[in-house]
């Protein structure tokens, strides 16, 4: 399996329908590390303890297929679209992203919108606390001390190397995910977009744009 | 449960508990917010201790938690961005004070 | 602050660029995912969040700059099942050692 380093700005969604290889993270098979070992031999003895089943993980493995990027940016589209679900996403996006069939297990959600005046972005400096259940896995950048330590001291040169420039004259605002809120970006909507249907708008969010590291 | 001391608007200065009160271990206040202030922008809600529950614990008792605002250029002296940029933070109350004027 | 501040705590600190890597985790690490769910589930209940990241802050430096990042997790759980009481560290060993035998590593 290679790495892929994902040039500056680019960023795909996870549901296409062409053939693609997800390329791996990590340069080469680590199936056999020690630690990989480790995490086997932990899961089997807990297994062997009765502490859950085989089943159980699978069940889990089974339930991460379905947190997606796609989750936030159908909840974005329909933000667009609907004035009323915006606010409640605004207001209490927990409780939103519920109604719309996403449940938050009650991990609180804040949403935060993209306007002319600010641009939000999104990390967790202490850790990489992430809203999966609407993003899906965070990428593997934003849980690196990279990201972490520079996005809060200089946003702006970390969105240049996304390939993202907000002027002087918009305020940049970090949200440091320090504690029990979990955040996502309702991005500005583009212009020339009144005509697209709500799933058509959806495809246009991108994960990035969800974190903030993108304006859309 | 511990009273909710600030309200929204309110100026806070983060508190070096460490320095205080020798507090480590698992903390959630990240240094670089220490001694600087901001203005409370909500009330999040209460929640437990993860200092406590990161230890088995209970995390009780349960603390009030805020998002603050600070203004970037009073979190770094070397600040390259324009003055009206923030960073919000989530801090649990007992690392809170009122700031003084 | 006067002393060092702990390694996990970065928010201010350079690393260079960001290296824009994504992509997909192996199974072993979507299984360490699982185990954590599950773990920290209300009808298990052994595990909080608070007690993983803890686990990860204590695992030492060179372990965290080191690890992948469920290589970190994996590390924090087994180290707090058996602060628990869950499993021994005997227990854990032996396994590992009969997975090396199975796979045919060398030990």
């Amino acid at each position: 399996m290679t790495m892929t380093m994902t040039p500056a700005g680019q960023d795909h969604s996870h549901d296409h329908d062409h053939d693609h290889d997800h390329s791996a993270i990590e340069a080469e098979d680590t199936s056999n590390s020690d630690t990989a070992l480790l995490a086997d031999a932990l899961r089997l003895v807990l297994i062997e303890k009765g502490i859950f089943t085989a089943a159980d993980v699978q069940a889990q493995l089974d339930l991460m297929e379905t947190r997606s990027d796609r989750n936030g940016a159908r909840l974005v589209a329909r933000a667009w679209q609907d004035p009323a679900f915006k606010a409640a996403l605004l207001e209490d996006g927990a409780k939103a992203a519920l109604d719309a069939g996403f449940d938050m297990k009650g991990t609180p959600l804040v949403v935060l919108e993209n306007t002319d005046a600010v641009h939000n972005v999104v990390v967790c400096t202490l850790c990489s606390c992430y809203p999966v259940t609407l993003l899906g896995p965070s990428p593997e950048w934003y849980k690196s001390k990279a990201y972490r330590g520079r996005v809060v001291r200089d946003p702006r040169s970390v969105l240049d190397e996304f390939g993202t420039s907000i002027g002087a004259d918009r305020e940049v605002r970090v949200h440091d995910s320090t504690a029990d809120m979990r955040y996502m970006i309702l991005p500005k909507r583009p212009a020339g977009t009144d005509d697209l249907s709500e799933a058509a708008l959806a495809d246009i969010v991108t994960r990035n744009g969800l974190i903030g590291v993108a304006e859309v | 449960m511990t009273a909710v001391q600030f309200g929204v608007g309110d100026r806070v200065t983060v508190r070096d508990l460490t320095a205080e009160t020798g507090l480590s271990g698992h903390m959630r206040a990240p240094v670089y917010c220490r001694g600087h202030s901001g203005e409370v922008e909500r009330l999040c809600g209460v929640f437990g201790n993860p200092e406590t529950l990161a230890y088995g614990g209970d995390g009780s008792p349960p603390q009030p938690l805020y998002r603050v605002r600070f203004r970037q250029a009073e979190v770094w002296p070397d600040y390259v961005g324009p003055a009206a940029d923030t960073i919000e933070i989530e801090i649990y109350q007992h690392w809170l004070k009122a700031a003084t004027p | 602050m006067t002393e060092t501040k702990a390694y996990h705590d970065v928010g201010g600190d350079d690393f260079g660029p960001v290296p824009m890597i994504d992509g997909e985790y192996q199974l072993w690490e979507k299984r360490v995912d699982a185990m954590m769910r599950l773990l920290s589930s209300p009808d298990v209940a052994l595990m909080r969040v608070d007690e993983l990241r803890r686990g990860i802050e204590t695992l030492g430096e060179a372990a965290y700059n080191a690890e992948p990042y469920y290589g970190k997790w994996a590390r924090s759980l087994a180290k707090i099942m058996v602060e628990k009481g869950v499993l021994t560290q005997d227990e854990l060993e032996a396994r590992i050692a009969a997975l090396r035998a199975e796979r045919g590593l060398a030990e």
